[in-house]
């Protein structure tokens, strides 16, 4: 194919990916490098290098927008962030010196992991009454208030070095997949920490850029970053996510979320596949 | 005393929480259209130029070493070079969280908040480290 003809049809593909991951909240870094290796062939490492950029153009963008709006919690992100940044090095590391089949195996694991806790995390979304105060939390200056439908919420922040332990491995995934790892970042702190769901997801786009930009300077110098490719893969993405999210308030999420998600399903299984049987 | 020295860095900067979280979010909005511009207008002189040419993306050979370090990348850009343009706009893009880094240093510093003051510091640390030490050599 020509470098015009792929072009092309990666800027298709990657608005798409970012207009369906904004609108179904997954992201949509997560089927960029299945669709790059498996539909068109791309090595995983210039795939992941490629997915790591429109991580950081996205969640850049959607942090803008969360902050402004006073939900994301800076504390709780900056404090966090030293865990996902040291991992996301370690991440970058072990995605330099293992092969690439290995990537593909736990980048399939993850991808139906991330199905999983889709559908988990919309059936009790709204229940996360918030705990009594915590020592180490309440000494971090880490509690905190977002303005709901129903008026000003409090919320208190516990379990931190629990929180911390996962945003490791976040960080660690985002290094060595190339993916922003909002998934486990909203669980670390929704399910574990006990903060608002909102709060959370908020807070983790906050960090995904962050995090991202730990790895990005490995990718560099590892040469995983091709300009070519990840050109039409970031203004795609990013393109793609803008749009979603003008468009998520009018449309009825349930089903596409549930189709979205069977693909990413079907594609976690083909990646497992594919790097068990040598394919990558 | 306080609010002149705030002005110096972007009209309606105030310190508290809600005033860096809209510097914040500033930041992040025009660390991002300027990176993506750079990198539209590289990706458009890299058509021209290659568009023609055989895509080659299934076997990793890593980038060339013109595009891994900033040297390289800053006289590939001066030069109108596409590839060139593209990578210093990704290099810009990925500075965005940096330079969001730094300005959380000086709003915990204004904010006499000297936990979170050594916390940003550690974070920006470990970012520096890996994007300088590690990556751009």
């Amino acid at each position: 194919m020509s470098i015009l003809g792929l072009t092309a049809v990666l800027l298709a593909a990657s608005l798409a990916a970012g207009f369906l991951g904004a609108l179904t909240g997954l992201g949509g870094g997560v089927v960029i490098v299945p669709f790059l290796t498996l539909a068109l062939g791309v090595d995983i490492r210039y795939a992941i290098g490629a997915s790591l950029i429109s991580v950081i153009a996205t969640s850049s963008g959607a942090a803008a927008a969360y902050v402004k709006e006073g939900l994301s919690n800076i504390r709780v992100g900056m404090f966090l962030e030293l865990g996902t940044t040291l991992g996301a090095i370690a991440g970058a590391f072990l995605a330099a010196v293992v092969r690439p089949s290995m990537i593909a195996v736990v980048f399939g694991i993850v991808l139906i992991g991330n199905v999983c806790v889709s559908f988990g995390l919309g059936a009790d979304k709204a229940s996360n009454p918030s705990g009594p105060a915590d020592r180490l939390a309440s000494r971090l200056h880490m509690d905190g208030e977002y303005l709901s439908l129903r008026g000003l919420v409090r919320y208190h922040v516990r379990h931190v070095p629990a929180g911390l332990g996962l945003m490791s491995v976040a960080g660690a995934l985002s290094g060595l997949l190339g993916i922003g790892s909002g998934a486990l970042k909203v669980i670390a702190m929704d399910r574990a920490m006990r903060i608002p769901f909102k709060v959370s997801t908020a807070t983790s786009n906050f960090m995904i850029g962050v995090t991202a930009a730990g790895s990005a300077g490995i990718y560099l110098h590892r040469g995983f970053i091709d300009p070519g490719l990840t050109m039409p893969v970031m203004l795609g993405v990013l393109a793609g996510s803008i749009l979603g999210t003008r468009v998520l308030v009018r449309t009825p999420t349930r089903r596409l979320r549930w189709l979205f998600n069977a693909v990413i399903f079907a594609l976690g299984v083909e990646m497992i596949f594919n790097g068990l049987t040598g394919r990558f | 005393m306080d609010s002149r020295g705030a002005s110096d860095l972007g009209r309606g900067c105030d310190w508290t929480q809600a005033g860096v979280d809209r510097t914040i979010s500033r930041l992040l909005r025009i660390g991002l259209l300027v990176s993506s511009v750079i990198v539209a207008v590289g990706g458009v002189i890299f058509l021209l130029r290659h568009g023609n040419e055989t895509a080659a993306y299934a076997v990793f050979r890593g980038v060339p070493r013109d595009f891994r370090n900033v040297g390289g990348i800053l006289k590939d850009s001066v030069g109108f070079r596409g590839r060139g343009l593209i990578m210093a706009g990704l290099i810009l893009l990925i500075a965005t969280p940096v330079a969001r880094v730094v300005f959380s240093v000086v709003a915990f510093l204004r904010q006499r908040d000297r936990v979170y003051v050594a916390v940003t510091l550690a974070v920006l640390a470990v970012l520096l480290f890996s994007v300088f030490w590690l990556g751009l050599r």
